[in-house]
């Protein structure tokens, strides 16, 4: 693609609470070394040993070290972007979409009087110009955004493309001080993990499993089963190590007062109002892979389903293989095999 | 101490609705777009609970809704939306689909929003769906915040307290984790997640005495006047996913485990 554009391309990163730059600054990175010659500038606790580390052909760094910068906040991130950007007086701007960016960008593209797209999953240069990828109605369509104004900062999904590995260098780093124009009001006080302690979507796992609202319904014997199926449930996932979502259905019931699997949050909630996760296998049991849930699928690579309805929306093109089969079984089988 | 709270949202497609792109020559729109039954949009739904929960907490503050979207098919949406809660409807009538440009919505909805009289930044709470149902950039609030002045965004929140007049604040960050930030006190954008609040029950009372209201702003509901300058949407398209799924019965537990148990180490 080099050489194919006139844009200024400034990559726009922070570091991690550790100092370091994350996999979606990598990918980032990657994206823009494809497309030729490009400024980085990083913000963020120890920005400068970060931008040392980072891969080696950007032209020009700039960074933003001080303390006020080294946690996730609009206010602080928005203005430090916004000069980041304006210093380098790039064009398009390539950023990780990251929460503290998501939450930051949007902000200093309206103050630059610049556009930005974000869940970019892909970029083309078509003749002169550059085409954002991206879906819209939450992973039903896919289309492509071309612009004509800047800057335009374009805020990468993270996993749409592959990291590189480091290749450090010292680089000349120019270092800019960031003068506040007011004193930021808000304080973070750290993070949480969720009320009931269990895990959620963990990006790094391979596999997706979705219990749905299926394991809280009667059973063959007219009962329903709220303890076999959380042991179930919580013993597949502490031996497979697998990332667990749910659908809404199921998440929903708790907020109508019905009694449900307590340690199923709307953070593990999958689909249209949901999370899109990446893993390269999904399992979902106990779900009717509606359409709303099954947008949050549009990522997972293989898709296998258990349930007791041949004709649920997984048997009509939305998974590999439906097992017509009751998971309640099915899950004690095979948390066994595990052992 | 009372809120003055605005809360953005648009409207949907039913999420049931079966969505297929057609090319015109303004850019892609939805087939049968007017035809395909509409909600208000989940998120921004979620952040009008959440308004009305702390609008009943602090005696005296308002709830404003502050709608871009077909006025005609606003109507039907608030013919329910407005069964939920007291709110007051600021509709600007234009295109409510995904397909236009986050940036030219936010200068329209900053807009509307700057010419309310009365507001007091002081008591004042942006608040708005994470991202929508339809364009789903996420980026509409915090924008909508910045150009309003507004310095403290919150993304993807699922809870807020008050706790002596700051705000105490849970969003949505990566692993899994809720972020806990305290902002010192109003103006602050929430771009909320789920929340934890049910959908509140219809109440018909409620619903006529919003709509005696609602209905002459609707018919005075001004063009938001879309342009989509420097912005186009060259290609929509369905993706090519349908699977061949292989629909596998009668096969006893104990094999389905075995045979996933390898697909899964696989």
């Amino acid at each position: 693609m080099q050489g194919k554009h006139m844009e200024k391309i400034l990559v726009l990163l922070h570091t991690e609470a550790d100092g370091s730059l994350g996999r979606a600054a990598r990918e980032c990175l990657s994206l823009a070394a494809s497309l030729g010659k490009y400024d980085l500038a990083i913000s963020g606790a120890d920005a400068s040993a970060a931008a040392n580390s980072a891969e080696g052909s950007a032209e020009r760094i700039l960074c933003i070290a001080a303390d006020e910068f080294a946690v996730p906040r609009s206010s602080t991130d928005s203005a430090a972007a916004e000069m980041l950007i304006r210093t380098s007086g790039a064009t398009l701007v390539l950023a990780p979409g990251t929460s503290r960016w998501s939450r930051a960008l949007p902000m200093a593209a309206a103050r630059l009087g610049g556009v930005i797209d974000t869940h970019a999953v892909g970029l083309e240069v078509v003749g002169d110009s550059i085409q954002v990828k991206r879906w819209f109605y939450r992973q039903r369509i896919e289309g492509t955004v071309a612009r004509s104004g800047s800057p335009w900062i374009v805020v990468i999904e993270p996993g749409a493309f592959t990291a590189t590995e480091a290749t450090p260098r010292q680089a000349t780093i120019e270092t800019q001080s960031l003068e506040l124009a007011v004193s930021p009001r808000t304080t973070v006080e750290g993070t949480i993990s969720t009320a009931a302690g269990e895990q959620t979507i963990r990006p790094d796992a391979a596999l997706l499993f979705v219990a749905g609202a299926g394991w809280t319904k009667k059973q063959k014997d007219g009962q329903v089963h709220f303890a076999d199926a959380a042991d179930r449930i919580q013993t597949f996932v502490h031996k497979s190590k697998c990332s667990l979502g749910s659908s809404k259905s199921l998440v929903d019931l708790s907020s109508e007062g019905e009694a449900v699997l307590p340690f199923l949050t709307h953070l593990h909630q999958v689909g249209q109002t949901g999370s899109t996760p990446r893993h390269r296998k999904g399992l979902a049991t106990c779900c009717h892979g509606e359409e709303p849930h099954v947008v949050g699928w549009r990522f997972i690579n293989e898709r296998r389903a258990v349930n007791l309805d041949p004709n649920c929306g997984w048997a009509r093109g939305k998974a590999d293989v439906l097992y017509v089969a009751d998971a309640f079984e099915v899950m004690k089988e095979l948390n066994a095999l595990l052992d | 101490m009372p809120y003055q709270i605005i809360v953005c949202g648009g409207i949907a497609p039913d999420p049931l609705q079966t969505l297929e792109p057609a090319m015109g020559p303004a850019g892609p729109a939805l087939k049968n777009e007017m035809m395909l039954p509409a909600v208000f949009d989940p998120w921004a739904a979620h952040a009008l609970y959440e308004a009305a929960h702390l609008a009943r907490q602090f005696p005296g503050s308002s709830i404003r809704v502050v709608t871009l979207a077909p006025k005609a098919k606003l109507q039907q949406v608030m013919m329910t939306v407005a069964q939920k809660l007291p709110f007051e409807l600021i509709p600007i009538d234009g295109p409510g689909g995904g397909f236009t440009d986050a940036v030219e919505v936010s200068k329209v909805l900053a807009q509307a929003i700057s010419a309310i009289p009365g507001i007091d930044m002081s008591q004042f709470l942006l608040f708005g769906g994470w991202e929508s149902a339809t364009r789903g950039s996420g980026c509409v609030i915090p924008m909508v915040a910045a150009r309003l002045g507004i310095e403290d965004c919150f993304l993807a929140v699922d809870e807020l307290k008050i706790e002596d007049g700051a705000l105490v604040i849970k969003e949505r960050v990566e692993g899994g984790l809720l972020q806990v930030s305290r902002c010192s006190a109003p103006p602050a954008a929430l771009a909320w997640a789920t929340g934890s609040l049910p959908e509140p029950p219809n109440h018909p009372q409620t619903g006529m005495a919003n709509m005696r209201a609602m209905m002459p702003a609707l018919q005075r509901a001004k063009p938001a006047g879309l342009t989509g300058e420097g912005f186009s949407v060259p290609q929509a398209t369905l993706p090519a996913q349908q699977r061949q799924t292989q629909v596998v019965k009668d096969k006893p537990a104990a094999e389905i485990s075995r045979e996933l148990l390898e697909w899964i180490k696989g």
